[in-house]
């Protein structure tokens, strides 16, 4: 019962149940104009010929008077299915015909009766059945009412033959109209009730649970297929803000347990002043090495929220390039490295000056650190558009990525915590990131 | 005699704003202290301040609110806000509301002192000075050229512009963000020593070839351009 509650709350059976009221006077509308329709175009042939019969009796009456007219209504009222022929004296009192009662007062107006009136045959005077006709009242001359009239059982009959066929046709239409609605609004609830016992699961923390679908792509189909895909969002996310917890943990005790141990040995030691100024500059230094890994911690939970994060505008993308090789340019000639750019001019996208000049700046400046004045000395910075992308490329001699390690490149802090001694948090390919998607594509070549 | 710079700091948490007012008050400069926003506010618009050091997280009225309801009644007191939310957005905001200077936590006091001072100074500062001298040195904004001792100095124009920083703050400590910010416009943390590099070429074109040292580094803190000889107390 509760399902059934369940179900009139839900919008496509509050729906249907509408449409299945209005429907339901369409068809009784239908059923009563039908029937009158019919009833009144048989009622109006009735008439006709009743019409046409009174017409020629008056004919007949006129040629052979009141002998020529007796015999013809004799004979026409021995004919099987004949109408009915009353003749009547003036006060109304049957004198012949073949109907043995009518209603009275029936015979007192001339012209049509009217309203169908009830009368009795004589051939069912046994089981006194009382009949319905409609008839037309003739006074001659001599005062003679002569009653031509028919009799109105098989249009009634037709009549409610129609209305009955009208109403189970409706009916079985109704009921199949339930029952297919029934269907669909119990189908829809299943599937309801599976998403929400899904979600259920999913809020209980099993975020690898996914909704289920059917593979029809209808509406239903789609709605799981969208909220799949933000649970997918959702589940890297978690995955994502996991892996940076640990890497806190990690990237944060590690210069810590330093920073303490030095403070610890300062105290240790019966130092000097300037002892104690060393251990005081080390730890300086030590703590904002920490501020920095939580910088980039904070810059990259930034960038990981998504674009929109960042505000984003019209980005000179040339002129930020130029300005980014141009401080770096100094850093390499000191190192004996040659930083070439080649950059077109207006080249310009939707993005972040700040963080797309942060991320290129960290890629020039990884390549500084990490080329080792080979045979070629020089950094190459390429700005190019290609296949209707805009391609920003960073290129360096070094020794480049190990193979095993590329796919780990553009993870989040790769190598930081590894490699204490190089200071960068190299943060370079997820700062990229914060630029417009297409546009600011990082990629590290060797 | 210099008189005394004055400032304001807005904080909520005392042991911060006591550390600050020390290091301030060794510093030279007087400092007053509000510890939330509604008082702070009113401080700052019944008393003339020299520069609002405001934090923007506050009780009872966030930082932001306190410069925009400052700007609204037409105090202009240079605004440094301290904020530890130091993305590039934030900053933006930040000087939206209507702040002159932006510094994320933590900071180093050194680099806080040098902005809260060229803030400070900026106030009666000849902004329009069409040519900014320091001793021999002489930088012509408008011709954009530099002299020494009357001997053209040819600089690339990126040297100008750090020059020209340099010497409209001289006398003062310039840190290497502020460089970075004021000349190049970027806001992070370069990680490297590319500032250092820019400033040790520029020094070599104008110091080369005179006695009198000019550009000099501040330990632990950053640069100064300075006549030499002068010396402040």
């Amino acid at each position: 019962m509760s399902r059934l509650r369940v179900l009139f709350r839900t919008t496509a059976v509050r729906l249907s149940a509408l449409y299945l009221l209005l429907f339901s006077l369409c068809a009784a509308f239908l059923v009563f104009y039908v029937t009158g329709m019919s009833q009144r175009l048989l009622e109006q042939q009735t008439k006709d010929a009743v019409a046409a019969e009174v017409s020629q009796i008056e004919q007949i009456y006129s040629r052979g008077g009141v002998n020529g007219l007796l015999r013809t209504l004799e004979r026409r009222a021995r004919q099987p299915g004949a109408n009915l022929y009353v003749i009547a004296g003036p006060t109304g009192e049957i004198l012949a015909g073949n109907v043995a009662s009518l209603q009275p007062g029936l015979l007192d107006k001339e012209g049509w009766t009217g309203e169908a009136f009830r009368y009795q045959r004589y051939t069912d005077e046994s089981r006194k059945e009382s009949h319905v006709a409609l008839a037309h009242v003739l006074v001659l001359d001599n005062g003679l009412r002569i009653l031509v009239g028919r009799d109105l059982q098989e249009p009634e009959k037709f009549r409610v033959l129609v209305r009955q066929a009208l109403v189970v046709a409706l009916g079985i239409m109704g009921i199949g109209a339930l029952i297919i609605w029934f269907a669909i609004g119990r189908n829809a609830l299943k599937r309801i009730d599976r998403m929400s016992d899904a979600s259920t699961r999913i809020m209980a923390g099993d975020l690898s649970q996914r909704l289920p679908m059917s593979g029809s792509g209808d509406e239903f189909d789609r709605l799981s297929e969208s909220l799949n895909a933000m649970l997918g969002r959702i589940e890297k996310l978690n995955e994502g803000l996991r892996q940076v917890s640990d890497n806190i943990a990690h990237d944060l005790k590690t210069p810590l347990t330093r920073l303490r141990n030095k403070a610890e040995a300062a105290l240790a030691h019966k130092a000097t002043n300037s002892g104690y100024r060393a251990s005081l500059e080390e730890i300086i230094g030590e703590s904002d090495q920490l501020i920095r890994t939580f910088n980039a911690l904070l810059m990259i939970s930034r960038v990981e929220a998504g674009a929109a994060a960042a505000e984003m505008s019209d980005v000179n993308l040339s002129q930020s390039v130029a300005d980014c090789v141009e401080l770096y340019e100094p850093v390499a000639d000191e190192q004996a490295l040659k930083l070439e750019a080649d950059v077109p001019a207006d080249i310009h996208v939707s993005g972040n000056r700040e963080l797309i000049g942060q991320a290129l700046g960290n890629l020039i400046d990884n390549a500084i650190k990490y080329s080792d004045g080979g045979a070629d000395p020089s950094i190459k910075v390429n700005l190019a558009r290609r296949d209707g992308a805009i391609v920003l490329s960073v290129a360096d001699h070094g020794p480049g990525v190990p193979a095993n390690k590329r796919e780990d490149v553009v993870e989040r802090f790769c190598a930081a915590g590894r490699k204490p001694q190089q200071a960068g948090n190299r943060a370079g390919p997820i700062a990229g990131r914060g630029g417009d998607g297409d546009a600011s594509r990082v990629s590290r070549t060797e | 005699m210099v008189t005394r710079m004055k400032i304001l700091i807005i904080e909520d948490d005392l042991e911060a704003a006591a550390y600050l007012a020390k290091a301030f008050h060794e510093a030279g400069i007087v400092s007053d202290h509000a510890s939330d926003g509604e008082s702070g506010l009113f401080m700052a618009s019944e008393n003339s301040y020299d520069v609002l050091v405001i934090d923007r997280m506050l009780p009872r009225r966030d930082g932001l609110s306190v410069i925009s309801e400052l700007r609204r009644k037409g105090v202009h007191t240079p605004v440094l806000i301290l904020s530890a939310l130091g993305q590039v957005d934030d900053r933006v905001t930040g000087l939206r509301a209507g702040g002159d200077d932006y510094l994320p936590k933590p900071y180093a006091f050194n680099e806080l002192l040098a902005r809260v001072e060229v803030l400070g100074r900026r106030k009666g500062a000849p902004e329009q000075d069409m040519v900014y001298r320091v001793g021999d040195l002489e930088l012509d904004r408008l011709s954009h050229t530099v002299r020494r001792q009357g001997r053209e100095l040819l600089l690339q124009p990126r040297e100008f512009r750090l020059l020209e920083y340099l010497m409209k703050n001289a006398g003062q400590v310039v840190t290497r963000t502020m460089l970075l910010e004021n000349v190049w416009d970027y806001h992070f943390d370069p990680q490297t020593n590319v500032i250092d590099v820019h400033v040790s070429r520029l020094h070599a074109k104008i110091e080369k070839d005179f006695d009198q040292p000019l550009l000099r580094t501040v330990r632990g803190a950053g640069y100064m351009i300075k006549e030499d000889g002068r010396t402040d107390a």
